[in-house]
């Protein structure tokens, strides 16, 4: 029978089929942060177990960094404290371990690709939902919880069982200023937040095939958001490009040995999924969300739908406007806003800076504006000090941070205050995520560069055309 | 961590309508800050719980007296969506409850809750619906979850309905067994699949 990519990669993760129960799953890359994984070491060693492939972790911290003056102790003892427990775990486990101020350090979903830990037909599992970012990479990746991170841990397995498969194809060629997180905010407005729960998603077409690296992570990251467990792209010439040479990819005859394997990844034609949808590139436009989940999303030149042309229930709708203080009908256009961020696992990476130069340059932010600019790790950093991308952000009045997860979800001290709204580049909108009281509007580097500049909701198209 | 076995609950239950509540609601990113499972009680829906100052929010259904020694949260569908912070999970053990009913669950909180002793229980969009309307008329209004016969009644009517849950699983709930007891047993299974792994 044909295979999809997904049966192929997780049919030879399966260690035994338990009966009338989930699969043993191995897993070949483990990523661990500071926030998840404490308890989990805890739970190992009042086991008396011990890390069975240390090899096999790598662990970055992210969660609670401090994105200013990183080379100075951190303050907060909470944040401190699990640091140290990160720190003391991996090296008393024989983990690797890329602490704050290691030239490695980053977003644990940006850093594994950059330094090729993620590779195609790999398995790979983080306790950090976002873990789907992988996925880019014709990798199976998923977020799991603390449970499951000893697991791994103390035995390379989870136990899991095997998600319906759903293929997402999209097909024409995008319009100017629409970007992969257009396309992975339109798709998640169609399925809403829950409507791929229970599947595992392959993205397919044109749309796909032309995107770059960075914006197949963009889009597979956000999977979760619509309740899929994962998402996928099947690898090709631009995956084995932008893997090869990298740190720890495989080298010489283990590189051409994975080439024969990985050029076998790809969805069979007749291949079955239990459900397919199809949408239109040219449907799409610079997207943004109005609402307290992330399936709230519509084009930036939208108003606010009325309650009774959404589904679902009224008052979880109306009380989610109330919390955003919008009404029915609203236009998103001219909204004024207070924050900025541009950064995350999402829309960390280099791609992300270059597009919001690309709007920014020659332009200064506006009065009404903070903005926290905040790259996914120091390669990102020193990439945009090679193309001299600092000094367009610097004229523009902006300032660039240090790598972490930052305003994303506010752990450290980026938190938005109550009642302030935020454009950020980052994948969650729920109430109070990027601190208490903080309403947050989602949308793609552009939209955020435009509306920083403009101090109001905006859409990129307008300067992107001035531009040309 | 172990967890008590799950057999037959009868309890009233806390009714929490709103749907796609997600994990942040459920315990707040500033909270996940221990090295410990501790105070994962106090902050569960801290912001739902209480207003910035610390006062505790009157109307929401956690903090009503007439609830309160609840089992069984009744949540709207879509139950638990977002981040993979087992922390939620371990938060709905810590407060007290045994069991989360709902008409849909997000995957994550799903696998959470049955690794930590929470059973959640999906029930159809109706009965979800039916669970609601007899506690908001009737707030002692008990709910009977049987997992050995994978049954869940409204107690004063008999109206009932059958959940779903995978044996080996079932089996682990009964038991208070977990996923790594069963994973050590065939170690020795998983290092030599593990020898076949080309990276």
């Amino acid at each position: 029978m044909a295979k999809t990519l997904f049966d192929k990669v997780w049919d030879s993760h399966v260690v035994r089929k338990v009966k009338d129960g989930p699969d043993v799953f191995f897993i070949d890359r483990h990523f661990i942060h500071e926030v998840t994984s404490p308890v989990a070491f805890l739970g190992l060693e009042s086991r008396g177990n011990s890390v069975v492939y240390p090899a096999r972790t790598f662990a970055t911290a992210d969660h609670n960094t401090p994105t200013i003056n990183q080379h100075l102790p951190v303050a907060d003892p909470l944040s401190a404290n699990q640091l140290d427990a990160l720190e003391n775990n991996a090296k008393k486990h024989g983990i690797s371990h890329w602490g704050l101020g290691d030239v490695n350090n980053g977003i644990v979903h940006v850093v594994g690709p950059e330094n090729g830990i993620t590779l195609p037909g790999a398995t790979i599992v983080c306790g950090d939902s976002h873990t789907s970012t992988h996925g880019a990479f014709g990798a199976i990746a998923f977020g799991i919880g603390t449970s499951e991170v000893e697991m791994v841990l103390s035995t390379q397995c989870i136990m899991q069982p095997k998600p319906k498969k759903m293929r997402i194809n999209v097909n024409g060629k995008l319009g100017v200023g629409v970007t992969a997180k257009d396309v992975a905010l339109y798709i998640i407005a169609k399925q809403t937040t829950s409507g791929a729960t229970g599947f595992f998603v392959e993205y397919a077409g044109d749309v796909f095939e032309d995107m770059t690296m960075e914006g197949r992570m963009t889009v597979c990251n956000l999977s979760i958001e619509m309740g899929a467990r994962g998402g996928m792209i099947a690898p090709d010439a631009k995956t084995f490009e932008y893997l090869k040479g990298r740190a720890q990819t495989p080298k010489g005859a283990d590189w051409d040995k994975a080439m024969k394997y990985w050029e076998t990844l790809y969805t069979e034609e007749g291949a079955e999924f239990d459900v397919e949808f199809n949408y239109e590139a040219s449907d799409i436009e610079p997207m943004i969300t109005y609402g307290t989940n992330p399936g709230m999303g519509i084009g930036v030149t939208k108003s606010i739908p009325l309650a009774e042309n959404v589904e679902g229930g009224v008052d979880t709708y109306k009380k989610s406007l109330g919390y955003m203080s919008f009404n029915e009908g609203d236009s998103m256009i001219g909204k004024e806003i207070d924050f900025v961020f541009l950064g995350s696992c999402t829309n960390g990476r280099i791609e992300d800076f270059r597009a919001f130069c690309s709007i920014v340059e020659g332009r200064k932010k506006a009065d009404n504006v903070t903005a926290w600019l905040v790259p996914g790790s120091h390669k990102v950093v020193d990439q945009i000090q090679a193309e001299g991308l600092d000094k367009i952000i610097t004229d523009a009045g902006f300032v660039l941070r240090e790598p972490g997860c930052s305003a994303c979800l506010a752990m450290n001290d980026d938190k938005i205050p109550s009642g302030k709204l935020s454009v950020s580049t980052s994948n969650r909108n729920f109430e109070g995520r990027q601190g208490p009281g903080s309403r947050t509007l989602l949308a793609s580097p552009l939209v955020a560069a435009a509306s920083a500049v403009e101090g109001v909701v905006t859409d990129p198209r307008t300067i992107l055309n001035a531009n040309a | 961590m172990a967890y008590d076995k799950f057999e037959v609950l009868t309890s009233t239950a806390y009714p929490l309508p709103t749907e796609n509540v997600d994990t942040d609601q459920i315990i707040p990113a500033r909270f996940l800050k221990a090295t410990e499972r501790k105070y994962f009680d106090i902050n569960f829906f801290r912001d739902w719980r209480f207003e910035q100052d610390g006062t505790p929010k009157a109307d929401f259904p956690l903090n009503k007296e007439i609830y309160a020694g609840s089992k069984i949260l009744v949540g709207g569908r879509n139950f638990g969506s977002g981040s993979s912070r087992e922390h939620a999970a371990w938060s709905v053990y810590d407060f007290g409850l045994r069991c989360v009913i709902s008409s849909a669950f997000a995957d994550i909180f799903k696998n959470n809750c049955l690794n930590v002793g929470v059973l959640p229980v999906q029930v159809s969009a109706e009965f979800a619906d039916t669970l609601f309307a007899a506690i908001m008329a009737d707030p002692k209004a008990e709910i009977k979850v049987d997992l050995p016969n994978q049954r869940v009644t409204l107690v004063a009517t008999g109206e009932s309905e059958s959940f779903v849950i995978n044996t080996y699983k079932k089996d682990n709930m009964l038991n208070g067994f977990d996923d790594i007891d069963y994973l050590k047993n065939i170690e020795n299974e998983i290092s030599a699949f593990a020898e076949t792994r080309p990276f």
